[in-house]
């Protein structure tokens, strides 16, 4: 009843806020000492102009791009102006691409000279296999594990486990264990046909996708066993776990930009783990982008892992271990039971 | 008693699940609680393993190595074969060796499940699957055996094997507990408790139960039913005389277990 009520609902404000193929505050940083003469034309509703700076040059303005703190830079100084544009942001370097060549006339100048780094094709699929391993890492984490947590717990044998004499961390880490190796081994096969089939270049650390990946996956892997602890069978448990995987398919940038979604439903990107995993993979992949570049990202999913992990893991033990809930009677008073 | 619930309450969302309920768990005894649906069996059950932790009352059981226990759904891996079932119990109760292989091969035998053994779970009858939980329960040879409805919806033979591998175990020496929603299999048991929406109507042996039921209780043929306290029993009704006096025209009979049960609930709905 809930999915039939909610999710139509949830759709609509989805798709009416943050579902926006019309890009506008694109990031933009313009450099060299036409700066703040090339930045007086960018103003309006287009461009974010995020820095402007007379004294810096194209290495800076690369470096942006390729940190993510930009998606299009304007490298003033040089005869003609050279914009360079992030590959990895499809739809914002489309935008931006269109709306720069529209202000050389109006300028008065020749047409920038344009470059595009990262994805110079601007190919689709170099943008999305990047995303998708991160959707298929949701979906095994979350719906695959809540379902087959609550499968066992249907069936009975999580109470036998209960009973049995093991640790709760034993039975947490063997229920974990097996859909951790299940989802690696998805990323690693998703990872290596988007580069055999769709080209899609690897040009950073592996040690640092790792990294993101693995906080990724304890994130998603959470969120299953909490959805897991919540749900009484699987019907509830795919709702639940539907109403996780859904706003991360929409809202963290995958196919959407953020930039472009309305602010009443931004802030939720901002809370979706994908949102930052999209950003690791898209950024090591494609742009070679250095973990120092990367921590906040990383830093936020290791905080969400924390907190999601965590919870998952204190509801888990409730479960197990029911020596530490108690359960209250107001009408019956009585000694406390002795073992 | 040496292991067993005594004066046990349990509360949840403000009703009273089980108020003041006792279960004793004795060594080479079994114990048996009779109740309908929603009478607080289970409760009782997941208490005594420690699944739930009461609000007041004493339990006492053995540490979890020494505990055997089949929850209400069985609680086997469908998708795991017979033998890999009793390897994955082998391993949590951490038997190895020739113990290990002996126990097996115990087990196998005496659920009849050798030849079905590489069968999975899931593709097993009703009965085979609550023998293997029951097997898997005891391949320890635990201290302490709980077992939640082993023998509901099983056919009459493979309930016959279900409790001839419950009284094994009693005579190995084991406390066994079971609960059944079948009045009949109390005369299998050393100790027997009546529970009834959380509270016990009548505990003891089961000629302690049959000789202490109160008032009188008689039969009479009929199709109209005699009155309120009254039952049907095949063709007749039985009457029950909380003060000992029958009406006219019904016949006195000897109460049996059945009778017993029935009289308890209405004594208990009564205040008699």
């Amino acid at each position: 009843m809930a999915m039939m009520i909610v999710l139509p609902v949830l759709l609509l404000v989805v798709f009416g806020y943050a579902a926006n193929f019309k890009v506008h505050d694109i990031p933009v940083v313009v450099v060299g000492p036409g700066a703040g003469q090339a930045a007086a034309l960018l103003r309006g509703p287009t461009f974010d102009l995020t820095e402007v700076d007379a004294a810096a040059g194209e290495a800076v303005a690369q470096e942006r791009l390729r940190d993510g703190q930009a998606v299009a830079a304007v490298v003033t100084g040089g005869g003609r102006l050279l914009v360079l544009l992030d590959g990895s942001q499809l739809f914002s370097a489309e935008a931006a691409q269109s709306a720069l060549a529209r202000l050389a006339p109006t300028a008065g100048s020749a047409a920038p000279q344009q470059r595009i780094l990262y994805n110079p094709g601007l190919t689709t699929s170099w943008v999305m296999v990047p995303g998708l391993a991160g959707l298929i890492l949701v979906f095994v984490g979350t719906l695959i594990t809540s379902l087959g947590v609550v499968r066992e717990r249907q069936s009975g044998t999580m109470e036998q486990l209960a009973v049995m004499p093991f640790r709760a961390w034993e039975v947490i880490a063997g229920k974990i264990a097996p859909y951790l190796l299940v989802a690696a081994a998805d990323l690693v096969i998703i990872i290596v046909i988007g580069m055999g089939v769709f080209h899609v270049p690897f040009a950073g650390n592996v040690a640092v996708f790792a990294l993101g990946a693995a906080l990724f996956l304890l994130v998603t892997l959470g969120m299953g066993v909490l959805v897991s602890t919540v749900s009484q069978n699987q019907g509830q448990a795919i709702q639940l776990a539907f109403m996780l995987v859904l706003p991360q398919v929409l809202l963290s940038g995958l196919i959407f930009p953020i930039s472009s979604m309305g602010a009443g439903v931004r802030w939720i990107s901002y809370v979706l783990p994908l949102t930052y995993f999209i950003q690791i993979s898209r950024g090591v992949m494609l742009k070679a982008t250095p973990i120092t570049a990367l921590w906040q990202p990383l830093g936020l999913l290791a905080l969400l892992a924390v907190v999601v992990l965590g919870l998952a893991i204190i509801r888990f033990r409730r479960d197990l271990a029911p020596s530490s809930r108690k359960a209250r009677a107001p009408e019956l008073t009585g000694e406390r039971a002795a073992a | 008693m040496t292991w067993g619930l005594a004066d046990v309450r349990v509360s949840r969302d403000k009703k009273i699940i089980l108020a003041g309920v006792t279960v004793p768990a004795d060594p080479s005894r079994v114990t048996v609680v009779v109740g309908g649906d929603g009478a607080g069996k289970s409760t009782c059950l997941r208490v005594l393993v420690g699944l739930l932790e009461p609000d007041a009352g004493t339990v006492r059981r053995p540490g979890k190595e020494r505990i055997g226990y089949v929850p209400a759904t069985a609680g086997l891996y469908v998708d795991l074969t017979v033998a890999e079932n009793l390897s994955f119990a082998a391993d949590a109760y951490r038997l190895s060796g020739s113990e290990r292989s002996r126990k097996v091969s115990e087990l196998l035998e005496q659920t009849g499940l050798g030849r079905a053994r590489h069968r999975l779970g899931g593709h097993l009858s009703g009965g085979m699957q609550r023998k293997l939980a029951v097997g898997l329960a005891l391949l320890h040879s635990p201290e302490l055996l709980v077992l939640d409805e082993p023998t509901t919806g099983v056919d009459p033979v493979s309930r016959a094997d279900l409790w001839r591998l419950i009284s094994r175990a009693a005579v190995e020496g084991a406390a066994v507990v079971v609960t059944t929603t079948y009045v009949n299999e109390a005369t299998r048991a050393a100790s027997v408790v009546l529970l009834e929406a959380g509270q016990v109507l009548a505990s003891g042996t089961p000629d302690d139960i049959l000789r202490n039921v109160p008032g009188a209780v008689g039969r009479q043929d009929g199709a109209g039913r005699p009155g309120p306290l009254s039952w049907r029993r095949g063709n007749s009704w039985r009457v029950w005389a909380p003060a000992g006096r029958l009406p006219d025209g019904v016949q006195l009979v000897q109460p049996d277990f059945e009778d017993a049960v029935v009289v308890a609930a209405l004594a208990g709905e009564t205040g008699g």
